[in-house]
């Protein structure tokens, strides 16, 4: 599984990238996390407000840290 | 003295800690009225009332701000056209969470749902230029007379640049991967414990963000407050001089700083006889044009619509700023 965080290296996009990692482990998957940091790819997806977080290319969240278990929940 | 003089100075002002800092300043041997003295109480005062004002400010605004994503002001904005539509855009500017980096994604997400470049471009100019927190401290530092001015014109110059800038007929000089960009909205409800949790991450956001251009804007300020001599600053930047407001915008356009980081350099300005409109001119130009952020945008749109969107900004800056050298009598 691929997992993308879409935003400028923010704080925020760091924490988001954690709990992406932390929940793929807890779930026992084997994901990998791309950090995507390029506007106009960001834009590509439709996102206007940074994190945002993409699954396996499907947009999971927009402009919010989510929490490890919202995370394992979108798999 | 009444109620609101008061709240005035104690609060938004801090006269007590001023006063305090004063009194500190002495402990440690050293005289406030003389240069040094000055300066340290300059800095000190500054820093302590700039930082305490901002981190109560953004926690609070971001509440507000909080109802009133990129999305839902998206939404809000859609289907409508006309100066209206433009006053309504250039008004969620100034309470849509922002910094210049997420510029860009807004102007995507806007363009590709069709929104018109008139109602775009508002939204952009408005947004660095006047926000919230940059009112109640330039009515802490100056007057609320001044800080409502200032939230006036900025409106008059988003709303007015963007008709101009939509009257122009650009729609075609975006680039292509911005209109066929996808549109997804958003949930963007909210519990009021994510709202406060929301609001405590900005105060630790920006303030990480800003601390440092906060610092050398209050040092550069506390350096021209006592050192540079009167005479130099008037030649240059003197009321009586036509070319201040110009120079000063000049100056201003390229440099990126936080509207926070200029407010103690336009303070120490205004105390060394620079017009008012001049002031206004140089904060205005460092905060709605930057070289990143035209860097930034020359890559989503072609170069006659920036061109333009550059021209009709400081267009309005040098307006602005001319016409508030002319009627400063009335606020100062």
């Amino acid at each position: 599984m691929i997992i993308k965080i879409l935003g400028s290296g923010c704080q925020k996009c760091v924490a988001l990238g954690n709990n992406a990692q932390a929940a793929a482990k807890a779930m026992g998957r084997e994901a990998e996390i791309v950090k995507v940091t390029d506007f106009a790819e960001i834009a590509g997806y439709g996102v206007m407000s940074t994190p945002g977080l993409i699954i396996d290319e499907k947009l999971v969240s927009a402009g919010k840290v989510l929490s490890v278990e919202e995370i394992s929940a979108s798999f | 003295m009444n109620i609101f003089g008061w709240i005035n100075d104690q609060i938004l002002r801090m006269q007590w800690l001023a006063d305090l800092v004063s009194v500190g300043v002495s402990a440690v041997g050293l005289d406030p009225a003389s240069r040094i003295g000055g300066s340290v109480h300059f800095f000190v005062y500054d820093v302590i009332k700039i930082f305490t004002l901002l981190s109560v400010l953004i926690f609070l605004i971001s509440l507000v701000q909080s109802y009133f994503p990129p999305e839902r002001t998206r939404r809000i904005l859609g289907g409508r056209t006309g100066i209206w539509a433009n006053t309504v855009a250039a008004l969620l500017g100034t309470i849509t969470p922002f910094c210049s980096c997420s510029s860009i994604p807004i102007f995507i997400g806007f363009t590709a749902a069709r929104l018109p470049l008139a109602i775009t471009f508002s939204f952009l100019i408005s947004s660095p230029l006047v926000d919230l927190a940059s009112v109640i401290l330039l009515a802490s530092i100056f007057n609320w007379s001044i800080a409502l001015a200032y939230v006036f014109v900025g409106l008059v110059v988003a709303v007015v640049g963007g008709t101009l800038i939509g009257r122009a007929g650009m729609e075609d000089q975006v680039a292509d991967f911005v209109r066929n960009a996808p549109v997804h909205d958003t949930d963007d409800t909210m519990s009021w414990a994510e709202r406060l949790h929301y609001a405590r991450d900005q105060v630790a956001e920006i303030l990480h963000r800003v601390w440092l251009y906060v610092l050398i804007g209050v040092g550069i300020g506390a350096a021209i407050h006592n050192w540079v001599p009167e005479a130099i600053i008037g030649t240059l930047l003197g009321q009586d001089k036509w070319w201040s407001v110009p120079v000063a915008t000049m100056i201003g356009v390229p440099m990126y700083a936080d509207i926070f980081g200029t407010l103690p350099i336009a303070e120490a300005l205004i105390g060394k006889g620079v017009g008012l409109g001049t002031v206004l001119a140089f904060m205005m130009a460092v905060t709605a044009l930057s070289l990143p952020s035209i860097i930034m945008l020359k890559r989503v749109v072609k170069l006659p619509l920036l061109m333009l969107f550059l021209t009709v900004v400081t267009g309005g800056i040098l307006g602005i700023g001319f016409l508030f050298n002319a009627i400063t009598d009335w606020f100062i």
